[in-house]
């Protein structure tokens, strides 16, 4: 068959931070790029991130240190983290800050004309002590100002955007991976872009539950396009739920306002995080607060004619303070809560907020596979920012980590795929089964006649995730909700869209995401169900605890169902190793 | 309710048409127009052809013309409108289909304007210091989300989309001469100073009353006209 | 009047302040003889005559005059790039504009200085 085909050096899948960050480093090199990403780049959802980003420089508190910063991320990610990676993004977070505001990225400011830093949950000195001043912001808009930042720095570096293109699949060679198969929305064509590299950096997938903080592009792209090339996802159970979205809206209001000092009440008018956590309150890691916020609600002490919320209580700021440090907030609370925060607290739900799992990689954003509980390096495919798991998060990530990921790697990756082309990484040629391969998706939603519609399958799948792999799991529930998804899965194959049209078809986009969903979905619902301890953002009532003996070890899950572990690296290389210990 | 929304695939369709569609916006917990529009797509007419992504006015995709007024969809309340709610695309652009515009231009002129930091002394070890009162000039231009209402609702764009830079862009423009830490504010005047790319503005203020960030374009334009003269005598 | 640190092309500033610039003058001019009209109830020919025998008021009409012309033709000039997309029409309608301007100009001359 005749597919057009375009070479180049690398090939970017993703326009948010990580996939902006890792274009601009190649671009800059001179090497031959392309960014593809299925929304103009400053529509990704790195926009949407708002309290900021974490580096020890110490520019509020007069001093700081990234192993304390090293510390926290481990604490917070409930050990599963790996310290080799964690302690490379905390040491490179201080240049990291410093080259984005060299950038033109407008931080806040301090009165001596530095970098202001904020509060933010689980962040402490000395190794647990005190609260610490480390989450460095642009008000709270610090996503849109680094999207927007980074994509200035693009078009200065004279990056070359494939914009409104959706990649379809990765396509395979007989050695790792040879490209994408993507699709102009515009026009309906299909292009195979050939790489010597390609990066994604497709970001998250929250979309699979019914009440998310994520945009409706956060599809899991990527995670489907691993699993269909036969590689594995890891740690897919941790999914972090954000203690204050917006009730009934799931809009995010950001951790930075209980950073600035804001805090958290039941109907009783009870600060309760008090009650949970003495020492960090409602600063406490995410998924503590997020748990303490599902208790309250299900002992009866919730918010609201029917319980469901909790209170975010603002207004002992002043205006002075949400109008400086927090005006996004209390424009988002007015337009989607009816609440004005000057004046009345914000009704707030823990909402789906973040995956801390994806495609395993290195620390150089290189993926990885399992073969015979050995790891092996996939040839020519990175992943960076959320949809890779380096795994820097762990088990829960901490708040303002985000950001810091997606930079931090976003850049490694750039920089290693740079030194490969220079050591003579080459093209790999798919067999013509690998191009089918990466075309049945589209051929089979181009021919599928007279089946249920994307929507209602989309429905349900979130109502399933939402019911049974929500904040509490139990074997029961998760079982059955398995049940419900493997069904889902076979109507799936028969779902069809009514839109044929070759133009900017946003349905059939719609259907080919819903692929991912579906992917996404079961990677999650496979690994959760198997993972039986409770362990950051994965909690079971019939597993409460945290058991190291069992479960101190990634899990990965492959599309067939096979189910394969790695352990965690415990081993940093400038530091001594952060002992297990229990958490507040 | 009843909505009144502009159709064209170029692939079916000679020429444009309104197609009417009603929707019970309450049972299907309709709040925005977006809402609505999905809903409507989502089970009445998967064909029904937009954009959006972040649905918290964030990301400035989902830019249309509601009720005559440009707006983002995901939030403008139905509540504030009345029946029918006529939705078109944004006017000054090409349509690609439906609510979809190809705004080509717009991010040209936006490129134009050279949006990135320009700073030509050795860079520092660490942060640049800016005071709170030079950053505070930031303030109420970094925040543009690119959604083009502002410009796609200016007369003098829809003129001269090739040579006038639009409110938008303008905006960018007034966002790094006005960054402390911008080196090349001379130069960035220069670049503006010939009749279309700035002084095309004639001050109407649409932009102003459409920009769902509640940013004033108008007045960064002014800003730059009067360092330009500044600059000059 | 600018300076070249406005580069080449700084023609939109200039024609913004001859915009300005005029527009004050006539305002001006339209004040004074407004107010003059005022105060000269029941005008008759002769005061007129005198009025505009004056030096003073001869350059100062020509002044508007220069002010009002200058000002149509940037004006008229940023309608016809505003709204005539062809070239050759906007070409004829800028050459009979300007040599409108131009006799315009010759006729108050002739006019003002016939007084």
């Amino acid at each position: 068959m005749n597919l057009a085909t375009q070479r180049f050096d690398a090939v970017i899948v993703g326009g948010g931070g990580a996939g902006l960050r890792a274009s601009l480093e190649l671009a800059q090199s001179g090497l031959n790029v392309a960014v593809i990403s299925k929304v103009f780049p400053t529509r990704s959802h790195t926009v949407s991130a708002q309290g900021g980003i974490n580096a020890a420089l110490g520019n509020t508190d007069g001093s700081d240190d990234w192993r304390w910063h090293m510390y926290d991320t481990v604490m917070g990610s409930d050990f599963l983290g790996d310290q080799d990676a964690i302690e490379y993004m905390c040491k490179h977070a201080p240049e990291t800050i410093y080259e984005l505001e060299h950038m033109g990225l407008p931080f806040s400011r301090l009165d001596n004309g530095k970098i202001y830093q904020r509060a933010f949950g689980g962040q402490t000195r000395n190794f647990g002590g005190e609260l610490v001043h480390r989450t460095c912001c642009a008000a709270d808009r610090t996503g849109h100002a680094m999207l927007h930042t980074l994509y200035q720095r693009n078009v200065a570096a004279r990056a070359k955007f494939f914009n409104e293109w959706f990649a379809m699949d990765l396509v395979k060679a007989e050695q790792g991976i040879a490209g994408v198969m993507a699709l102009n929305i515009e026009t309906g064509e299909v292009v195979f872009l050939q790489a010597r590299a390609t990066i994604l950096a497709t970001g998250g997938a929250g979309r699979i539950f019914q009440s998310t903080t994520n945009a409706h592009i956060n599809t899991g792209d990527g995670f489907g396009m691993v699993l269909r090339a036969g590689l594995p996802l890891q740690d897919m159970e941790f999914w972090q739920f954000h203690p204050t979205g917006i009730a009934g809206a799931g809009v995010l209001i950001t951790e930075g306002s209980r950073g600035e000092g804001g805090y958290l009440i039941n109907k009783e008018g009870e600060r309760y995080m008090e009650r949970y956590a003495p020492h960090l309150k409602d600063l406490s890691c995410r998924d503590v607060v997020a748990r303490s916020s599902m208790i309250e609600i299900r002992e009866g002490r919730g918010c609201g004619p029917k319980g469901d919320y909790v209170l975010l209580k603002l207004d002992h700021l002043g205006t002075e303070v949400i109008n400086k440090r927090l005006p996004g907030i209390r424009e988002l609370s007015i337009t989607f809560a009816g609440v004005d925060p000057l004046k009345n607290p914000i009704p707030v739900v823990p909402t789906c907020h973040y995956l801390m799992g994806g495609i395993p990689t290195t620390v150089h954003a290189q993926v990885l596979t399992v073969k015979n509980g050995q790891d092996h390096i996939v040839e020519g495919l990175y992943a960076a920012g959320e949809c890779a798991c380096v795994s820097v998060h762990g088990a829960n990530r901490l708040g303002a980590n985000s950001l810091l990921d997606i930079v931090v790697f976003g850049r490694a990756a750039g920089l290693h795929v740079q030194q490969s082309v220079r050591e003579g990484l080459g093209y790999r040629t798919p067999s013509s089964a690998d191009i089918e391969a990466a075309l049945s998706g589209l051929n089979r939603w181009n021919n599928n006649q007279n089946g249920e519609s994307v929507d209602v399958i989309r429905n349900e799948l979130q109502k399933i995730m939402q019911n049974d792999f929500g904040v509490f799991r139990t074997a029961e529930h998760m079982q059955e909700g398995f049940k419900k998804l493997e069904k889902l899965q076979e109507r799936l194959k028969s779902a069809s869209i009514k839109d044929k049209s070759q133009y900017f078809n946003t349905s059939r986009i719609e259907a080919l995401e819903l692929d991912n969903l579906m992917e996404t979905a079961l990677a999650t619902a496979y690994l959760a169900n198997e993972r039986t301890e409770s362990r950051g953002a994965h909690a079971r009532y019939d597993f409460p605890k945290r058991n190291d003996r069992d479960w101190l070890k990634h899990s990965m899950y492959f599309s067939d169902g096979t189910i394969d572990f790695r352990p965690v690296n415990m081993k940093p290389h400038e530091v001594e190793p952060i002992k297990l210990k229990d958490r507040e | 309710m009843r909505f009144s929304i502009y159709r064209y695939n170029p692939e079916t369709d000679k020429k444009p048409y309104m197609q009417d569609y009603d929707l019970d916006s309450e049972a299907n917990s309709c709040y925005m127009v977006l809402d609505a529009l999905l809903a409507i797509k989502n089970t009445m007419d998967d064909t029904l052809t937009l954009r959006r992504s972040c649905r918290e006015g964030v990301c400035g995709s989902d830019g249309m013309n509601i009720n005559g007024k440009n707006g983002l969809a995901c939030t403008t309340h139905l509540s504030s409108l009345k029946e029918p709610i006529i939705i078109r695309p944004l006017p000054g652009l090409p349509v690609i289909r439906d609510l979809v515009v190809d705004m080509t231009q717009f991010y040209q002129q936006y490129e134009k304007i050279k949006p990135y930091l320009q700073n030509s002394e050795p860079v520092p070890a660490k942060e640049r210091l800016q005071s709170p009162a030079e950053r505070a000039k930031l303030d109420g231009l970094y925040e543009c989300i690119l959604c083009a209402c502002c410009t796609s609702s200016c007369p003098s764009f829809w003129w001269n989309p090739d040579k006038f830079v639009g409110p938008a862009g303008l905006l960018q423009a007034y966002r790094f001469i006005a960054d402390s830490r911008d080196t090349e504010k001379s130069e960035r005047l220069a670049d503006l100073a010939d009749p279309f790319s700035l002084f095309r503005c004639r001050g109407i203020m649409n932009c102003v009353d459409v920009c769902p960030k509640g940013l004033n374009p108008t007045k960064a334009i002014n800003e730059i006209k009067e360092l330009m003269l500044e600059e000059a005598v | 009047m600018v300076k070249s640190v406005l580069g080449v092309n700084h023609q939109g500033l200039t024609d913004w302040l001859i915009q300005r610039v005029s527009a004050v003058i006539m305002m001006l001019y339209s004040v004074g003889l407004f107010a003059y009209l005022i105060m000269h109830p029941g005008l008759d020919y002769a005061e007129w005559h005198a009025l505009f025998s004056s030096k003073c008021m001869k350059l100062a009409t020509l002044l508007f005059i220069l002010s009002l012309l200058f000002h149509s033709w940037i004006g008229m000039w940023t309608v016809f790039t505003d709204y005539i997309k062809s070239f050759l029409l906007r070409l004829v309608l800028q050459v009979f504009l300007l040599l409108s301007l131009i006799v315009f100009f010759f006729a108050a001359l002739w006019i003002l200085w016939g007084v």
